[in-house]
């Protein structure tokens, strides 16, 4: 065990889809878990990161805990890599960025269509959102880019392959390109 | 205004304009002018007219930055956004004026990018019309004219009046000129013999470039394609350039004997001036002149006498886009088309207006050209340099006591150049523009030729109390704003880059992000459509390497730094939630 390489993951401002790409690469997992393994990631619930190897983020940063998880992320990862368009991008959620946050709370939690008890929640327990949705590099400093939306399953099995083998990176032309 | 003036006016602009479909912008600056704007009423009537569908229509008119839909202001003011605009204290001045007419909604308060006037500055349009030499008591009087509806022609001359300045003569200008005497020597000589002329003179393109005029005439004599066109390219948009404004201004005889030179040669019929928007004033003094000419049987039909020479020459106004100045985006621009470049090849001289063959030369090529017509290939040479004859306009502006145009012999030192305009204390040299060189003192001894520091004639001077980074910052900008969005490189990496100096001058950036622009820089010149994109970087890797002290003390000693102020930007949901306690704040920002 002493000698896998420690890997962790997390979903910042994203949707998920990132991971679940992640998933297809289907019984390839089997190979993956022999060469790694996984500190906090949603699919072990580690809630807390320790000293990684490598650590790859989904989404972008729209609020105080994507910045703290993002910053411990950096603290603990040898390398961080910034997966899919939210996180590279701000993506979808950065569609925000052209209101202003008070128009977005207003709209989600006063004037929406069904809302009951109408107020802007403010319980400390919840993160305050940042003002605009940043990509996580604007946050702190990223190493490898691994475009779309999601990197199909290939091109994040292609990137770890080579990754881990310390290989330079390099994909074929329809892994990256999406025309 | 009522709908029946819309459509009448339309109606009029574009029987004015033939209902041809390659006139469009013209047609759209036309009706600009007489009705405050474009009225969105119009444009399916001019879409029924030209055979062009509204979305093009459309897309016409945001590409542009002076065309709009808003017909309610009268009065639409531009400030200059040129760095010795701003350090003449521009800004200053339009905010001054934006709170003097905040009570009122007659007026719009803007910048647009360099209009032209350095050396008589801070200057600004007032409804496409050029103001010079603006300071507060002219700002406050302007106020006063706009909140009592007086009329643009009721405002004092003065204040339109744009001076020659001509500093310093030398071969072009000293030289005097007989009206007529360029043509009747080309027609004398005949074509062959003029090229040969031409090409023995060694005249290289003033615009910059540097290619062989004669060089050019003869790709499109020999073209083969029908009814050839000239062009004349007098979009001088290049920041703090100036010089074909003079020429356009005092001496327009030669420009139009140059041109009618070039149609001989080359065997064109049709000529244009393409003249920058922010040049409005001009129009009027250029098209009597071309009638006086056409009058006088020097233009149009059977040109000086001789049966079947004919060519004329029409003038199309740009509307303040940058690219147009590339010969390729002019064309398309003339075609009345957005101004994008095109792929090339094909070259201008093979396919150019409307795939016609087609010379597209800078005013002061073709005012050269036709003072060789007259004067002869060993005149030119007696001023310049072997490689590069003759002599170069110079536009000086910025922290020099006589800025204003100075012509020199090719080969003329900095040094001399910074002595004759008397500047003291010089920092740096912008020369060729925003796109151009920035040139430390220890440099000065470098001088102006293609084979040194090639220039399209801007010469910026900067002294030792300014702070340079506002100058990259002020470019930088220029070329997010001017960049056509066609290609992603320049598009998008422009905006990288303004984004990451902004970080730099705010104090917040590292020295990964002088090393991220380097690479963005780069990227964008290597991989962009046209000059625009492969320059854009220019003033930031430019100054990297030859002023990094500009850059250095900004820089905090952390190895990275966020791009916005983390706290900073959990305020907005501070006051929102009233929340102030340790979670609702984020501490520090760098590692």
């Amino acid at each position: 065990m002493a000698d896998k390489v420690k890997v962790a993951t997390a979903s910042l401002a994203g949707c998920f889809g990132c991971h679940m790409s992640l998933l297809d690469i289907d019984e390839r997992i089997i190979d993956l878990v022999e060469l790694v393994e996984f500190d906090r990631t949603p699919l072990t619930d580690i809630k807390e990161i320790g000293d990684c190897d490598v650590g790859i983020i989904e989404g972008g940063v729209c609020n105080a805990e994507n910045v703290e998880v993002l910053r411990e992320f950096r603290r603990h990862c040898k390398i961080l890599v910034s997966m899919g368009a939210c996180s590279i991008n701000g993506g979808i959620p950065a569609m925000r960025n052209q209101y202003q946050l008070k128009e977005c709370l207003e709209e989600s939690y006063l004037h929406g269509m069904g809302v009951e008890d109408a107020q802007i929640p403010n319980d400390p327990e919840v993160p305050l959102l940042l003002n605009k949705v940043h990509p996580i590099h604007e946050v702190v400093k990223v190493d490898y880019f691994l475009p779309g939306c999601p990197p199909p399953a290939d091109t994040i099995w292609t990137f770890l392959e080579e990754l881990l083998s310390g290989e330079p990176i390099e994909f074929a032309y329809r892994q990256i390109h999406y025309d | 205004m009522t709908d029946d003036h819309i459509t009448e006016t339309t109606n009029r602009v574009m029987t004015q304009w033939n209902n041809d479909q390659s006139n469009l912008l013209q047609m759209l600056i036309d009706l600009q002018q007489a009705l405050n704007g474009i009225p969105e009423s119009a444009i399916n009537q001019i879409s029924a007219g030209t055979r062009r569908s509204p979305a093009d229509i459309e897309s016409v008119i945001g590409f542009y930055s002076f065309l709009h839909h808003d017909t309610h202001n009268p009065y639409r003011v531009l400030f200059s956004d040129n760095i010795t605009d701003r350090m003449l204290g521009s800004r200053a001045l339009a905010e001054h004026l934006n709170s003097r007419l905040q009570d009122i909604d007659t007026a719009t308060v803007d910048y647009t990018s360099c209009t032209g006037m350095g050396d008589q500055g801070p200057a600004a349009l007032v409804n496409g019309h050029t103001l010079t030499r603006l300071d507060k008591e002219r700002i406050d009087q302007m106020a006063a004219l706009m909140e009592t509806n007086t009329p643009l022609s009721d405002w004092p001359a003065e204040w339109f009046r744009v001076d020659e300045n001509i500093r310093r003569r030398d071969l072009l200008l000293e030289t005097d000129f007989e009206k007529g005497s360029a043509i009747k020597c080309a027609l004398e000589s005949g074509a062959e013999k003029i090229l040969e002329e031409l090409d023995a003179s060694g005249l290289r393109g003033r615009g910059g470039a540097g290619f062989k005029t004669a060089m050019k005439w003869r790709f499109c004599r020999e073209a083969t394609g029908d009814n050839r066109v000239v062009v004349c390219n007098a979009d001088e948009g290049e920041p703090g350039t100036f010089k074909d404004r003079l020429l356009l201004q005092s001496f327009a005889e030669r420009l139009i004997e140059g041109m009618t030179v070039c149609a001989k040669v080359i065997g064109a019929t049709t000529g244009f001036i393409y003249l920058r928007g922010e040049y409005l004033y001009l129009r009027d003094e250029l098209e009597s002149k071309l009638q006086r000419y056409r009058d006088a049987g020097l233009l149009s039909k059977d040109i000086h006498g001789e049966a079947g020479f004919d060519f004329d020459i029409k003038i199309h106004l740009g509307a303040g886009a940058y690219i147009c100045g590339e010969e390729s985006a002019l064309i398309e621009s003339l075609e009345g088309k957005r101004g994008i470049p095109r792929i090339r090849p094909p070259f201008p001289v093979t396919s150019g207006y409307l795939n016609r063959p087609t010379v597209v030369n800078n005013v002061e090529t073709l005012v050269a050209a036709a003072m060789i017509a007259v004067h002869g290939a060993a005149w030119f040479r007696t001023k310049g340099t072997e490689q590069s004859p003759g002599t170069k306009l110079l536009s000086i502006s910025g922290n020099c006591l006589k800025p204003g145009i100075y012509e020199y012999p090719f080969g003329t030192s900095l040094e001399v150049i910074l002595k004759d305009c008397e500047a003291t204390h010089v920092q740096a040299v912008q020369i060729a523009g925003a796109a151009g060189s920035c040139i430390p003192p220890s440099e000065f001894s470098r001088s102006i030729a293609f084979e040194d520091l090639a220039t399209g004639g801007s010469f910026m001077i900067f002294d030792r109390e300014r702070n340079l980074l506002e100058m990259v910052q002020n470019f930088t900008d220029f070329f997010v704003h001017e960049s056509c969005g066609f290609c992603t490189p320049c598009r998008v990496g422009t905006s990288l880059l303004k984004k990451r100096l902004a970080k730099v001058a705010s104090g917040r950036a590292t020295g990964v992000d002088l090393e991220k622009m380097r690479i963005i820089g780069s990227l964008t010149r290597q991989t962009s459509h046209c000059g625009l994109g492969m320059t854009a970087a220019n003033p930031i890797l430019e100054t990297l390497d030859k002023f990094p002290h500009i850059y250095e003390p900004h820089l905090l000693s952390t190895t990275f730094e966020p791009a916005f102020n983390l706290d900073a930007s959990l305020e907005e949901a501070r006051q929102i939630t009233g929340r102030d306690d340790p979670d609702a704040h984020l501490q520090g920002g760098g590692v």
